[in-house]
């Protein structure tokens, strides 16, 4: 077998030495229970509260702000279902946006099943949600609006800071799931009148079943796990060192490199889609141009579908991701595709590639390759071709 | 996910392509679903499959059905090729994950519907036959531009 190209750097990360190093000795070694008293195991409580502090001196929050759960899911959940439990007094309605992460639009189904209205905004053509739009969708009962910080599947960045004034001013509580946007762009919580946040070690190089759950001082929420008195009680259970530390020193080598990656990330990125858009014939690319993740590329090829292209993909080595519908396990192809208004059959086309900081452009280009040769060969077994060059030469005549 | 077979038929498809004039043409499938089948059909005076290719647009297990599906009918006749159902082409091919189930019923859909329109052109029954339900010509002809 050729050398893997791992070009889904969006459904997970590889976990980085460095992390695995920081957190060996939290299995073996220190595996006190952070809340013994004797001083061997309760040195790990100073340890969890450092990690906190790494994690609070990026978001610009405090360190006791800062909730571990085991990772983005999780938190999203506590956010919305704590939240809406200890605001439902004021009101039940909840603002979200068609483009979020099913831990989010899930989580928003299950409140509506319990007495919670939810609006449900239409994105633009480029994935993004209108600030406008959420301001007009505020009603005296809104209690909250969570809107994502960036999109998974085709990478738009959303306005976070003008959606966050505009909650801010009403005096409505906002949450953004940042769990692709944290440590790859900047996210500041004061800056962008965010009081939750959630976020996921496994997706910046750290460890899977870690991640955190920001909550601004003052905000009223519901514990989520009942239990003992670990993360003030609001998040029981015996904490997860290991977890706890490589998700800290994740989050250190992520935060300290941001820029630089970014900047390579990004022209890596632009010009993986130049060269799609001008080698790959009825190819598109989705999402916004500019206001985009530096790693996300995502193109839907016409005539030909998504789970096809994966497993020719996977044939040479290249590991990417898709948001047919036959790799979700329904009928129904990626919500964010048909939120941005692509047809279905387009949107069963549709191929994500997201670049990691040790991707390279002859990587890049193999993957081109790849592509030139495996969409023409798909293509010409698909009878949505067919009829599509019958019709060109129809109108030829 | 899929089995040897599987694969070996979507790395190798048998009977790609078309078949200009053709004595019967299925499409069933559509693209909301994620999955076209077409099926061409050569069928000489005997009534015996001379020829059979396919097109589809869809997954691997779609492509595999399909290619499975053209190597079962072919050389048979039309009668024969009735009995070509859907369980036959997953056996065929060693099975399939139960979410992609429905590709082999596309399969023997497409077939039928080949059969059908062979047997509207010539003016036959043939037996056991059923018009086909999901045949995209009707309606889904018009081209959607972005």
């Amino acid at each position: 077998m050729e050398k893997l190209i791992y070009l889904d750097n969006a459904a997970t990360t590889k976990t980085s030495p460095e992390v695995v190093e920081a957190m060996l000795p939290y299995f073996t070694e220190h595996y006190g229970n952070p809340s013994s008293v004797y001083g061997f195991a309760a040195a790990n409580k100073e340890v969890i509260t450092k990690q906190r502090e790494i994690i609070a001196d990026v978001l610009g929050a405090k360190s006791n702000e800062v909730y571990f759960t085991a990772g983005g899911t999780e938190s999203d959940n506590w956010a919305l279902c704590a939240a809406a439990e200890a605001y439902a007094s004021k009101g039940r309605h909840i603002i979200t946006s068609k483009i979020e992460h099913h831990a989010i639009l899930h989580t928003c189904e299950y409140l509506e099943k319990r007495g919670y209205e939810v609006t449900y905004l239409d994105v633009d053509e480029n994935g993004i949600v209108p600030p406008k739009a959420v301001e007009d969708a505020i009603r005296e009962d809104t209690i909250l609006i969570s809107i994502m910080f960036a999109n998974n599947e085709i990478g738009s960045i959303q306005p976070i800071a003008e959606i966050g004034k505009i909650a801010h001013e009403h005096g409505i509580l906002f949450h953004t799931d940042a769990v692709q946007a944290f440590t790859q762009i900047p996210v500041n919580v004061d800056e962008c009148h965010i009081d939750m946040l959630s976020a996921s070690g496994h997706k910046l190089n750290g460890p899977k079943g870690i991640g955190f759950l920001y909550i601004r001082k003052g905000v009223r929420i519901r514990s989520f796990i009942h239990g003992g008195a670990q993360e003030r009680k609001r998040r029981a259970g015996t904490e997860n060192v290991p977890g706890i530390v490589g998700l800290g020193k994740a989050v250190t080598l992520a935060a300290s490199s941001m820029k630089e990656r970014g900047e390579k990330e990004t022209e890596l990125r632009d010009y993986l889609i130049g060269r799609i858009e001008k080698e790959i014939p009825y190819s598109r690319l989705n999402g916004d141009r500019v206001k985009r993740l530096p790693n996300n590329v995502n193109f839907s090829f016409r005539f030909i579908e998504g789970e096809s292209l994966l497993i020719m993909l996977d044939m040479k080595g290249i590991c990417a991701s898709s948001g047919s519908a036959c790799t979700s396990g329904s009928l129904d192809p990626s919500h964010v595709l048909l939120a941005i208004g692509l047809p279905h059959e387009i949107a069963h086309g549709s191929l994500r590639l997201t670049l990691g900081a040790d991707t390279t452009k002859e990587e890049v280009d193999y993957v081109v390759d790849c592509l030139k040769e495996i969409v023409p060969q798909l293509r010409s077994m698909s009878p949505l071709y067919e009829d599509f060059v019958r019709r060109q030469e129809k109108n030829k005549d | 996910m899929y089995t040897e077979k599987v694969m070996d038929h979507f790395q190798h498809p048998r009977n790609v392509g078309e078949i200009d004039n053709a004595s019967g043409v299925g499409t069933v499938g559509n693209a909301k679903c994620g999955d076209i089948m077409r099926i061409y059909l050569d069928i000489d005076e005997n009534q015996i499959i001379r020829d059979v290719k396919f097109k589809t647009f869809g997954c691997g297990a779609a492509v595999a059905t399909s290619s499975m599906a053209t190597e079962l009918v072919k050389g048979k006749n039309i009668q024969e090729a009735m009995q070509v159902t859907n369980r036959a082409v997953m056996e065929a091919l060693d099975g399939l994950p139960p979410v992609k189930v429905h590709c082999s019923l596309l399969a023997e859909e497409a077939i039928h519907a080949a059969l059908w329109d062979y047997a509207e052109k010539n003016h036959i029954k043939i037996e056991g036959l059923e018009k086909p339900k999901s045949d995209i010509h009707e309606d889904e002809e018009e081209e959607e531009e972005y």
